[in-house]
């Protein structure tokens, strides 16, 4: 243990600020302003870190050290750079890649230490290699279905939590036989294969619609196992960190579950038994009033309070430049425009924001659910663009609804809502939503850019001709 | 692992979490993409396990197995930080009066 004591003091010292660094690194992200800095404070800490590890005394060999980390940064620099709007699968794929990196280093140390190891000490490499494994492979899915390579639409049949169960418990089995018995090398492998099936079958049956919920709760794993790691290595930099990547996941699957009024068991368990509206509603026509790109124009430009309520539609049709000069040009007339942002809008926590922020919209006029809501009433329009089970009033008022009771956006308190809309069929969840119905609705049938797009025209065309 | 390195990690382990917890309740929903994204950064803090796997080199399947580790950490490394940095660049406030 002491044979590389020199270094090995130093190196404490350098994880000992990088550790520090981390954590200003999460305080200065709490607001806008300070926000950069939290990324120089990370970067700092990770550079110190990584050339602190490289004075290991026990290190023999550069070459493939070196090699590896250039090819990691010829890999990250294109997932640096994607598009907005690929946000939400890069963050899985990079939960995916963290996992793997945990999950090998897990996987050598078994074949480096057994069978001489400590029951603790395997009974945390169990618990690192299964979280690793089956956040890898989940996360992996996830991002396939955010790519659309894999079929978004939840895939489920009969006796699925139990066989989900099963091969956890199997694993879980596997896992406590090793820690009695660490000669047992040949049952390692299988421990390791079942944990990756579980990733697979624990993320298949997730909608579109949970994703948020479901990329928070991988990060939480992704978390949860560095710090098991942290424990096996004997490692305190990487404990913290991933206390604190495990700990902010945590956080924002609550934030998600109960924005969704999932409760928290339910998504512990990663039981995301997707609502199926199996009675196909709206399928009785119930009359709606549509309007025209011009009388939306109209009715928007003699507006004091106009508050825009953006949902995944946004995201798809890639409207948020348009929605962007709809907002200049309102705010020429002297408007004022908000944007109302539901914790569960988007693929992913904060996916609207950082789409309006992409557009160039100022981040004082995104506002979360709680700090609008009370505004609706005084509200002239409510213009909802791609959004639709968030803005659904049967969830405050129909008990017998998949959704009830899950916080919406009060758009149906607004004096006018204007729905942007391909068409009356019902959203993700294929609940039917009352909103469309009502007496101060009105639905502006098209895709939300176009649609955005000629109301702009009809706005600007009017002001400056 | 003697027992008190085990108390010691796991009092650091407790203390972070309560740090993490506290910090990161106070972030924005507005940043909470930027969010997932540093910490997903952070959390590649893994390479420095695989690095003195690799540099160690004690066998081939250790090696290679923690060279593929050392690969896929800095990605996320580099990535993260990346994407982080260009999102935050986009948040912006009103700007003062910009009425025409």
């Amino acid at each position: 243990m002491n044979e590389f004591a020199g270094s090995q003091h130093i190196i404490e010292a350098i994880y000992l600020v990088a550790s520090a660094l981390f954590i200003l690194s999460l305080k200065w992200m709490s607001s806008p302003t300070t926000a950069r800095r939290g990324v120089w404070a990370g970067e700092l800490g990770m550079l110190l870190a990584i050339a602190g590890t490289l004075l290991h005394g026990g290190i023999v060999d550069y070459k493939w050290i070196a090699v590896a980390l250039v090819l990691g940064t010829i890999i990250g620099i294109p997932l640096g750079r994607v598009q907005m709007t690929a946000v939400p699968q890069r963050t899985a794929l990079s939960h995916a890649f963290g996992a793997l990196c945990v999950t090998l280093v897990g996987t050598a140390e078994f074949y480096l230490r057994t069978p001489d190891i400590s029951r603790f000490m395997m009974a945390v490499l169990s618990m690192e290699v299964i979280l690793g494994s089956l956040t890898f492979t989940g996360s992996l899915m996830a991002a396939g279905k955010l790519q659309e390579i894999l079929p978004q639409r939840p895939l489920t049949y009969k006796g699925q939590n139990f066989v989900n169960f099963l091969l956890l418990g199997v694993a879980l089995v596997i896992a406590v036989y090793l820690v009695l018995h660490p000669d047992a090398r040949q049952l390692y492998p299988f421990m390791l294969v079942i944990a990756l099936a579980f990733g697979v079958l624990l993320v298949i049956p997730i909608g579109g619609a949970d994703m948020p919920t479901v990329i928070s709760l991988l990060n939480a794993y992704a978390g949860l196992s560095a710090a098991a790691m942290g424990f096996v290595l004997n490692n305190k930099l990487l404990i913290v960190a991933g206390a604190l990547d495990g700990s902010s996941g945590l956080i924002l699957s609550v934030i998600m579950s109960k924005a969704m009024n999932r409760s928290f068991t339910n998504v512990l368990f990663g039981a995301f038994g997707q609502v199926q509206a199996s009675a196909a509603a709206g399928a009785e026509a119930k009359p709606v009033k549509s309007a025209t790109a011009e009388e939306a124009a109209a009715i928007l430009s003699a507006a004091n309070k106009v508050v825009v309520v953006p949902g995944y539609g946004m995201a798809v049709a890639q409207a948020q430049h348009k929605v962007r000069e709809l907002y200049d040009a309102l705010s020429k007339r002297g408007v004022d425009v908000r944007f109302a942002i539901h914790p569960v809008a988007g693929r992913m926590p904060g996916h609207m924001n950082v789409l309006l922020a992409e557009a160039d919209i100022p981040y004082d006029r995104l506002m979360d659910m709680d700090d609008i809501n009370g505004d609706f009433p005084q509200t002239d329009v409510a213009l909802v663009i791609g959004a639709n089970d968030v803005t659904n009033p049967a969830a405050r008022s129909d008990a017998s609804s998949p959704i009830y009771g899950m916080p919406i956006l009060d758009v149906d308190k607004a004096h006018t809502v204007m729905v942007i809309k391909r068409g009356m069929s019902p959203g993700f969840a294929g609940i039917d939503n009352p909103l469309y119905y009502l007496d101060n609705t009105l639905m502006l049938f098209g895709d939300a850019k176009a649609f955005v797009g000629s109301i702009v025209r009809e706005l600007t065309g009017t002001g400056h001709a | 692992m003697s027992s008190s390195t085990l108390i010691n990690g796991l009092f650091i382990f407790m203390l972070a979490g309560f740090i993490g917890f506290e910090v990161i309740r106070r972030v924005s929903p507005l940043l909470h993409t930027p969010l997932m994204s540093l910490t997903n950064a952070l959390d590649a803090i893994a390479v420095v396990g695989a690095i003195v796997l690799v540099g160690e080199h004690k066998s081939t399947l250790t090696a290679v197995l923690g060279t593929i580790a050392v690969v896929a950490a800095t990605s996320n490394i580099v990535g993260g930080f990346l994407i982080t940095d260009r999102m935050l660049k986009m948040f912006k406030s009103s700007r003062p009066a910009s009425k025409s």
